[in-house]
């Protein structure tokens, strides 16, 4: 299977603090990578970097082709390919869901307008808030709201999906809906990575598991790795129940 | 020496009618390039953001009275002759409502909270379709009650305009005055007037600050 995602000894400072100290990572088509570990390890850099929004110190990232860490980068073409949601959901207040999900595909894409509502009710539908379209953020609950985030990014069709904490600022039931989605997501094939602290999701919808510790990716390998760690320190990051 | 009487007040309403009138030019003129200034602000190239800081450093450190004398003087020297006190004064409101609007835009804009931002590039909208769909909509909302708000300082600095000889609100008090000798009626009456549009301005602001606090908890 194809490469979508590469990291190569990522270095990335801020200020005095080094959170990136050579991350190497690798994702190919199709395949659900799970970065855990504390605060502060580093994941949540990682994971923006792929997407350009944090600027490396060194080490080179190749995303579906695009070199990211080259300084002529084309950010709008990357993201065409890349769709990334955040722990805040960040939905566009003054406009309705549907605008929300129509914004990119016709402003970028230059969608026809009605071609692209068809498609805002597809990926609607494909999360299951198909009676939403016409409501505005503020009357979506945390979990409706993020999942109209998710369909938000699927409209744009990218090659792969980055989800940082989509969960954390959820109560555990909306976190349920929509880690649903996710799951559905990863199940039709598309290639994703999660910083998350789901473990149970961790182990039942990731292919690879990354155990990120002081700026490093400390271990690596398929879910089972979360039932026999070969550290003390995912060991301990496990038992806390993090 | 005449009394106070209708025409005197026809006068001091055809001086508030100008000062309306100045008013909205300031307002519009102001606008248009206060708009223009808190993107040069907010550019991403330095030299435009260091010119439009400059000119705004430069109006706001500049008496409106002394903008005033430049616009009437400034034209006649560039060989404008015997243009109306109108062009001289709208300019100078220009000038200074320019400054002071784009500061109060560019702080609306970058209080639009950074994650809306950083969304609307990760869906590869960037520049002016970003500003234009995604930030200016949410700016424009924080941006009122304090635009409102300065309309206030519009009006009440039009009565400035009267150094270079336009006839407005101040100055048909001030001539009314000189030929009435009744101080106290005359610039009260001009007060009042003042206070009329200024007072409906302050508490539209007013209540459009509680709605946005409103909408927001």
């Amino acid at each position: 299977m194809s490469v979508v995602v590469e990291l190569r000894g990522l270095h990335k400072r801020f200020g005095a603090v080094e959170v990136l100290k050579g991350v190497s990572l690798s994702v190919r088509r199709g395949e659900v990578v799970a970065i855990i570990g504390r605060s502060g390890s580093g994941k949540s850099t990682a994971l923006r970097c792929i997407d350009a929004l944090e600027t490396i110190d060194s080490g080179e990232i190749e995303v579906c082709g695009h070199r990211v860490h080259d300084s002529a980068l084309d950010r709008a073409q990357l993201r065409r390919d890349v769709g990334i949601v955040f722990q805040s959901y960040n939905l566009f207040p003054h406009l309705t869901v549907a605008e929300n999900i129509m914004l990119a595909p016709v402003q970028v894409k230059k969608l026809p307008r009605e071609q692209a509502r068809q498609l805002a009710d597809e990926v609607l539908a494909r999360v299951g808030l198909s009676d939403k379209a016409n409501h505005y953020p503020e009357q979506l609950s945390g979990g409706q709201a993020q999942r109209v985030a998710i369909a938000r990014s699927l409209a744009m069709q990218p090659q792969v999906m980055l989800f940082d904490e989509v969960t954390s600022a959820l109560d555990p039931q909306l976190t349920g809906e929509v880690l649903e989605v996710m799951r559905q997501l990863a199940q039709q094939g598309m290639t994703m990575v999660l910083v998350t602290h789901e473990m149970a999701f961790a182990r039942q919808v990731a292919t690879q598991v990354v155990f990120m510790h002081q700026g490093r990716v400390w271990e690596q390998g398929p879910p089972s790795l979360l039932d026999h760690p070969a550290t003390e320190e995912l060991r301990a990051f496990i038992a806390n129940g993090l | 020496m005449p009394n106070f009487n209708w025409l005197h007040v026809g006068f001091l309403l055809q001086g508030l009618a100008w000062t309306l009138g100045l008013s909205v030019i300031a307002a519009l003129g102001g606008g248009a390039v206060g708009f223009g200034l808190a993107l040069a602000r907010l550019h991403r190239l330095a030299p435009v953001r260091a010119l439009a800081w400059a000119y705004v450093q430069l109006m706001q450190g500049t008496p409106l009275l002394i903008l005033m004398f430049l616009g009437y003087f400034g034209f006649n020297m560039l060989g404008f002759q015997n243009l109306p006190a109108l062009v001289a004064a709208g300019v100078a409101m220009t000038l200074f409502s320019s400054a002071y609007l784009g500061e109060i835009w560019r702080g609306c804009i970058q209080s639009v909270p950074r994650p809306q931002w950083e969304a609307a590039e990760c869906l590869g909208l960037e520049g002016w379709p970003r500003l234009r769909h995604v930030v200016l909509p949410q700016a424009l909302r924080i941006a009122t009650p304090p635009t409102v708000g300065f309309a206030v300082q519009i009006v009440k600095n039009t009565s400035l305009a009267s150094v270079v000889g336009f006839v407005e609100l101040a100055q048909a008090g001030k001539l009314v005055n000189n030929s009435t000798f009744q101080p106290f009626l005359v610039y009260a009456l001009v007060a009042g007037l003042y206070f009329l549009i200024c007072w409906p301005l302050s508490a539209w602001s007013r209540r459009l600050e509680r709605k946005l606090h409103v909408g927001r908890g």
